[in-house]
């Protein structure tokens, strides 16, 4: 197996404004693996993965993606990299105008760029959905669906390339669902990267789900990663921070400018 | 007690003295602050104003390298597989759905520039005349005008607002993530269908308006339809039909255009994707006049360069 990182950011930093959201962060994800960035809203999570693929450029630092440095890349050399990745976004980002079934063969489509095979097309979107349990829902619309079917359609439509990708980026995927629904994502998230292969990078606030799918998780505080380990590494680390977020446990300004 | 009372009073003196040196030292101390102020507010001002300025050829630069996109993709869209299927459903949105609003639109401008202009034109015994000037009017400047402000209104809006919640639900950043190109995508069918169908919109609301005023000059006013008709024939051109329809591709092409890079790059939530319908309805209608003015003074200057001066008034 290839020991090279698939993703790496060398000193990436980032700002918006006068608001510094990434300061020279390094981070090297390994393959195969899937990788949980925790941390508060707004601290540069989202920014983070969107580095990845050429969504957002770092104003300093360097992206990497299988060794091939991608943050100076064009659109149109983005391309093949975007090829290989696939990104579950927080708002799950289904097409309102496509049935279901359209929404998961989308990335096949434009990816093959009019050399298709309609039937084999159509039996990877069926085995898809049924990979995540929504069989026969492929001419509903996502209007018509419920808050953790479309997550699964947001699942499908990442793994619906040929061949699979080799990255999922996943962008707080337990947000806004029930603990059930919430177990059933973060079971899919693991099946998928058994079955496949593919590697994963998280980033949630959820501790019960980064805890779940996570072989590796590292704390981003104030555009900084300051903890990098297991869960129970994490839950052992001696930064204050750290274990107050792993724990649920509010920061003390933030208690005290409730009074 | 002689000597103490003297230094009392250069003691106070003294005091007195520095009293009124601190007192000019301060209306000295406040004049400068008062004058930096001045200074401050002043840089502030042009600081200001020069933000607006680099502001707006932001703006400016922005939207024609955006619409220099759209209009570039528009033959790899229309060559591509699906690009027909995308063009189709939003020239059903802008064509068809806008048929109803423009017949009836263009019908009461018809009407009511014959009521207006009735009194007038049968004082000067010229009413056989005023259908020859609604029907100009009509097809050289209001049909155009009032097509593409309905279009702005009833098209530009819905197009914003569609686009402006797939901006904030993700759905175009997820288009560029899976190698699509969202402005090719999104924008060039949207943008065609506006370009093409709001010169067929224009031709309806002639036509309706030309029988709104026919009705009206007839049926309420009594006037006699064949010099309606003959006058109309007699003045108005095929030029001034091809200026209402030149007309009409250029505001169908800026509606389009202005709808999606609003909602393109709206703010987020529900009231960014609002203050962003508002703005381009606002730009739209603005563009449409200060287009029609442009283009009128271009067409009229070609039409005297090639054919002469005509007089309406005969």
């Amino acid at each position: 197996m290839d020991d090279h990182p698939i993703i790496e950011f060398r000193q990436v930093s980032k700002r918006f404004g006068q608001q510094r959201v990434l300061e020279g962060i390094d981070l090297s994800v390994e393959r195969g693996r899937t990788t949980v960035i925790i941390g508060r809203s707004g601290t540069g999570k989202s920014v983070t993965l969107k580095h990845i693929v050429g969504l957002l450029r770092p104003d300093e630092g360097e992206v990497y993606f299988e060794g091939q440095r991608v943050d100076t890349l064009s659109e149109r050399e983005l391309r093949p990299i975007r090829r290989q990745i696939s990104f579950v976004f927080q708002l799950n980002a289904l097409f309102d105008s496509m049935s279901v079934a359209e929404n998961v063969a989308f990335p096949t489509v434009q990816h093959a760029r009019g050399r298709l095979d309609r039937r084999k097309l159509d039996k990877l979107v069926q085995d898809c959905l049924e990979l995540v349990g929504l069989s026969g829902f492929g001419e509903k619309r996502p209007a018509d669906l419920s808050g953790g079917e479309k997550k699964r359609v947001a699942l499908a439509r990442a793994i619906a390339i040929d061949p699979p990708p080799k990255v999922i980026l996943y962008d707080e995927p337990t947000a806004g669902l029930d603990p059930q629904r919430s177990d059933v994502i973060n079971r899919l998230i693991r099946n998928l990267q058994n079955e496949f292969n593919v590697t994963g990078l998280v980033v949630t606030h959820d501790m019960k789900s980064a805890e779940a799918v996570g072989d590796r998780i590292l704390m981003l505080w104030n555009g900084r990663f300051i903890a990098d380990g297991t869960v129970a590494e994490l839950r052992a680390a001696r930064d204050d921070h750290v274990r107050r977020f792993v724990e649920g446990v509010a920061e003390p300004e933030d208690v005290r400018n409730l009074t | 007690m002689g000597r103490d009372a003297e230094e009392y009073g250069r003691a106070r003196c003294g005091c007195i003295d520095a009293g009124a040196d601190g007192v000019l030292e301060r209306n000295r101390s406040n004049g400068e602050m008062g004058s930096m102020a001045r200074k401050n507010l002043l840089f502030r001002l042009i600081a200001a104003i020069g933000g607006a300025v680099v502001g707006w050829i932001d703006g400016f630069g922005r939207f024609f390298v955006f619409s220099g996109h759209a209009i570039l993709a528009g033959p790899t869209e229309m060559l591509a597989a699906g690009g027909w299927r995308r063009l189709m459903p939003q020239a059903y949105l802008v064509g068809a759905r806008s048929v109803p609003v423009i017949l009836v639109t263009g019908a009461f401008v018809g009407m009511v520039l014959v009521v207006q202009g009735w009194e007038q034109f049968d004082a000067s015994g010229l009413a056989d005349r005023l259908g020859a000037i609604v029907n100009i009017s009509v097809a050289a400047e209001l049909g155009p005008v009032l097509a593409g402000v309905m279009l702005a209104g009833r098209v530009g809006g819905a197009l914003t607002a569609e686009l402006g919640t797939m901006n904030v639900t993700e759905q175009i950043v997820a288009l560029r993530s899976m190698g699509a190109d969202p402005v090719r995508f999104l924008v060039t069918p949207r943008f065609l269908a506006c370009l093409l169908l709001s010169p067929l919109l224009t031709c309806y609301a002639d036509l309706m308006g030309s029988l709104g005023a026919w009705g009206v000059y007839v049926f309420v006013k009594g006037g006699d339809p064949e010099p309606y008709w003959r006058y109309t024939a007699e003045v108005v051109e095929m030029w001034d039909l091809g200026t209402g329809i030149v007309k009409a591709f250029f505001f169908g092409g800026a509606i389009g255009l202005i709808s999606c890079y609003k909602g393109f790059h709206c703010r987020a939530g529900a009231e960014g994707v609002g203050q962003a319908c508002t703005e381009s309805f606002v730009a739209s209608f603005i563009t449409i006049l200060a287009l029609d003015f442009c283009l009128n003074i271009v067409l009229n200057t070609l039409y005297t360069v090639w054919y002469g001066f005509r007089s309406l008034i005969m």
